[in-house]
């Protein structure tokens, strides 16, 4: 029961809400994707944007509580920023995925050299997020 | 009035169970303070993580144990 103290989610380590526009082009789902992968690697744990923007309560709270969190668009459209903006809940680090040179297309055959750039694009724009965060909002102890 | 705390028992979230029983109690509200340690129970309420704090279905709190004065700001909006 103590392992899974606080953490409601799946990844055992990560310490940033991951939230991903996740939207019907190419530069979505590699928003999607890196999420995903970035969750399963332990970097963070991908939250479901979907229920903020429903302004369902526990994930809006959830939102603004967390110490870390990043959100991901994939295009200047800023669908996430713009859930997230609607909801009260303040941007901590954010990266578009169009600003790293990558074109929106509807070719869903994502390659791997692209998801790693937004990995990486992602880990870099969670440098200066409390490092001391636990894991999930708050760990018991 | 409903008031659950959402947690698994951990050290944090009895701190934050009794937090929320004292405000009630300061409140002079006769309202029992649930307490949801299922896993799956708390993860329908789509919180991040615990303790979480929730009143009458709406999640006021999450990953952190609340100050007696929010929790009785938090009664008295309900009320």
């Amino acid at each position: 029961m103590a392992e899974q103290c606080c953490e409601v989610g799946a990844a055992p380590r990560g310490n940033v809400m991951i939230l991903a526009c996740s939207g019907g082009s190419n530069v979505g789902q590699l928003s999607n994707q890196a999420a995903v992968e970035l969750t399963v690697e332990g970097f963070g744990k991908m939250f479901c944007l979907a229920g903020i923007g429903g302004h369902l309560s526990g994930f809006v709270q959830s939102a603004k509580d967390v110490p870390a969190m990043v959100a991901i668009d994939g295009c200047q459209v800023g669908c996430a920023k713009a859930i997230l903006t609607h909801a009260e809940v303040p941007l901590k680090a954010y990266v578009v995925l169009t600003d790293l040179g990558i074109e929106k297309n509807k070719n869903f055959q994502l390659d791997r050299e692209t998801v790693e750039k937004v990995k990486a694009a992602v880990k870099e724009a969670c440098k200066d997020l409390p490092a001391d965060a636990p894991s999930g909002p708050a760990c018991c102890s | 009035m409903d008031i659950k705390v959402l947690g698994p028992g951990c050290k944090k979230c009895q701190q934050t169970e009794a937090i929320v029983k004292e405000a009630v109690a300061e409140a002079g509200l006769q309202v029992s303070v649930g307490h949801v340690t299922d896993a799956m129970d708390i993860a329908s309420y789509g919180v991040f993580g615990t303790p979480a704090v929730v009143i009458n279905g709406e999640v006021k709190s999450v990953g952190k144990i609340p100050k007696k004065e929010e929790v009785l700001a938090w009664i008295k909006a309900a009320s």
